[in-house]
């Protein structure tokens, strides 16, 4: 995977500022990205783990350029997003999507799917005339053409997934960023959405950022992981390998709460 | 009666002209710790729901189920509320909905103590912070006088279950205790759970859609699939050698780390489709639409047999998982 990146940050921060405690002096802040490196290539699926709070959300407002970093640059096929004009800004745009974790609320209940779909291509300003697309896009998650025309409130949590994931693939991203796209999901649902997302890595050739707490998750669906913790990338690797050999405790300590059924029945799991 | 800490007799709940739950029974005996699993929707709830006298509103159940020498179905609301907390009590997913936001959490927890014992303001203070204390919630005396929203999601839930166990119940029902909560969290509390339910000599029902958790917690699991239990028996015997299709399948959708392969070629079997909705569900076996193996025979409801293990399924499956029936 020597391949150039088509999504990078390098020596990334992000600060926020904390509530003032005196009158006087600085205000405290807080670094909730410290000098991350990472990247994505086309056909690769990467790993971010982490326990809550660790930064894994802000760095994918810094992937997306929701915000701009304090410090540091985000590379979109190696130009920097924030000084390298309009027309590679607005490419970066459509070409960098996100998938969130519950379905259900990053859905509008009012709007039809079919119309939800359009939203991504709207608000680029993409025009035309989009009917083949949507088929071709519902055929990538595996959903039929009636679904159209229904409302979020009839579908199944794994189905309204799906649509979120065809809604992320309408302007033909080159990289999804898929958030927590699970935990909020029954277990037989979570397989068929990560299975999905696999898919679309080896067929579409797209990059794939997988962001999860569950390392066993994170493991089927990824090659390669990073592991934060505090705002830091505290560990690097085959997600197999972090979890066979991790290294920093922070690693060690997400290998730890893995939950399996066989550690569970040998009664080692809660020791 | 029944020497069991809950014993469920043919359970029924309707929501409008729909049976939500359709004849769900199970025993957990004194102590004992009995998982039930299922898909969104399956009834778990709403079982759950019915032990605590806590339907809402439009619901109704029917059957038996006796507890503390009573069935509970027939008693008065007012004993009823006399029990919840005392002799049966629940932890909730979210512990936020279940605690006032404008109260202080230990004054909360005091007031139950308060109720059901009898013991004065200081004294229930006191065990308040005694519990927060064995629930390793850091500077116990400080943090009881929080409110809920200052509190993380792995603390709330801890008082939580410092409240639940608070009376030494018979039985506690833990509906999802830990579906919120962050992976290292999760594990931390439920050591706690289990700890404090075991010094209790409480039963516990831990309801989840969780596997791994069922395997670290309970001895007997109970299946849910579109309002029945479709196999029941001891933890163990159920997950290595599943005998309805739909317990197979929900054990084989388990990203489980231990069996992956290092090349990335390893895919999650998913169990094709959803659970219908309750208006929707097939004649005879609710999995019928899902299941690999069914036949004609299948569209007559398959009643649960078996002996320790039950299991109801016409064509049940059985060897190392991933073989055909
Ligand atoms: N807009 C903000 N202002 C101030 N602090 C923030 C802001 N956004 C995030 N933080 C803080 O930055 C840290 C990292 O938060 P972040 O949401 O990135 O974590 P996360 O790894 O995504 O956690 P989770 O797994 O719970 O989603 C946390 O301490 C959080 O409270
Ligand atoms: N208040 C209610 N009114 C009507 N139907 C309900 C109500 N609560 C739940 N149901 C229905 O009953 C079934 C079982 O729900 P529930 O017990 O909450 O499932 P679970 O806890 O297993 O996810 C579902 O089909 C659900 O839609
Ligand atoms: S009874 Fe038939 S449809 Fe139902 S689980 Fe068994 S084989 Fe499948
Ligand atoms: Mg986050
Ligand atoms: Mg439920």
């Amino acid at each position: 995977m020597s391949e150039q990146p088509i999504l990078e940050l390098r020596g990334v921060t992000q600060e926020y500022p904390l509530p003032r405690r005196g009158l006087l002096g600085a205000r405290p802040m807080l670094k909730a990205v410290d000098d991350v490196d990472f990247a994505v290539a086309a056909g690769q699926a990467v790993g971010l783990v982490g326990e809550s709070g660790a930064g894994k959300t802000t760095l994918t407002r810094m992937l997306t350029g929701v915000e701009q970093p304090t410090s540091g640059d985000v590379l979109f096929e190696g130009r920097n997003i924030w000084t390298s004009g309009q027309d590679h800004w607005l490419n970066f745009r459509r070409s960098v999507q996100v998938v969130l974790q519950n379905p259900r609320s990053s859905l509008d209940p009012r709007m039809r799917v079919g119309h939800s779909l359009l939203e991504p291509l709207r608000s680029l300003g993409i025009e035309g005339d989009h009917r083949a697309r949507v088929a071709e896009v519902l055929g990538q998650v595996g959903l039929d053409a009636a679904a159209l025309d229904k409302f979020p409130h009839q579908f199944s949590g794994g189905q309204l997934q799906r649509i979120a994931i065809a809604r992320g693939l309408m302007p033909r991203p080159r990289v999804l960023i898929a958030d927590e796209p699970v935990s909020a999901l029954d277990v037989s649902i979570q397989a068929q959405v990560l299975n999905l997302l696999k898919s679309l890595v080896t067929d579409l050739g797209l990059g794939l950022i997988l962001i999860a707490h569950d390392l066993s998750v994170v493991a089927y669906t990824t090659s390669a992981a990073a592991v934060m913790s505090g705002g830091r990338v505290v560990e690097r690797g085959p997600p197999l390998e972090l979890f066979r050999a991790p290294q920093a405790p922070e690693t060690r300590a997400l290998v730890d709460a893995v939950l399996t059924v066989e550690r569970g029945l040998a009664g080692k799991a809660l020791e | 009666m029944s020497e069991q800490a809950i014993d469920v007799r043919d359970l029924v709940v309707r929501a409008g002209g729909l049976r939500a739950v359709r004849g769900v029974s199970f025993a957990i005996p004194p102590g004992g710790r009995m998982g039930l699993v299922g898909e969104s929707g399956s009834g778990k709830t709403l079982t759950a729901l019915s032990l605590m006298g806590l339907l809402p509103a439009g619901l109704g159940a029917t059957g038996r189920i006796l507890h503390d020498g009573a069935d509970l179905l027939t008693l008065s609301d007012r004993r009823f509320s006399n029990r919840r907390g005392r002799t049966l009590s629940m932890i909730f997913q979210d512990p936020l909905s279940a605690l006032n936001p404008v109260q202080r959490v230990g004054e909360q927890i005091a007031s139950v103590i308060r109720r059901h014992t009898g013991a004065g303001r200081q004294a229930a203070m006191a065990q308040v912070v005694d519990l927060a204390a064995q629930m390793k919630l850091p500077r116990p005396e400080e943090i009881v006088r929080a409110y809920p929203h200052q509190l993380s999601g792995g603390q709330q839930q801890r008082l939580m279950i410092a409240m639940a166990l608070s009376c030494y119940p018979q039985l506690i029902i833990a509906d999802e205790p830990t579906t919120a909560l962050d992976v290292t969290v999760q594990r931390e509390v439920l050591r706690l759970l289990s700890a404090a339910v075991d010094e209790r000599g409480s039963a516990l029902l831990m309801i989840t859609h969780d596997l791994p958790v069922v395997a670290a917690m309970c001895e007997t699991v109970a299946v849910m699939y579109g309002g029945t239990i479709v196999e029941i028996g001891p933890v163990a015997e159920v997950f290595r050698d599943p005998r309805h299709p739909y317990t197979r399948g929900l054990l084989d959708s388990q990203p489980d780390i231990d069996r992956i392969a290092p090349d990335g070629s390893s895919r999650l079997e998913s169990i094709p489709g959803m659970v219908p909705p309750l208006h929707a569900l097939p004649k005879g076996c609710a999995f019928r639409p899902r299941c690999a193996f069914a036949t004609e025979l299948c569209e007559r409801m398959p009643p649960l047999e078996g002996g320790a293990r039950k299991a109801a399924c016409w064509h049940p499956v059985s060897g190392p998982r991933g073989a055909a029936p």
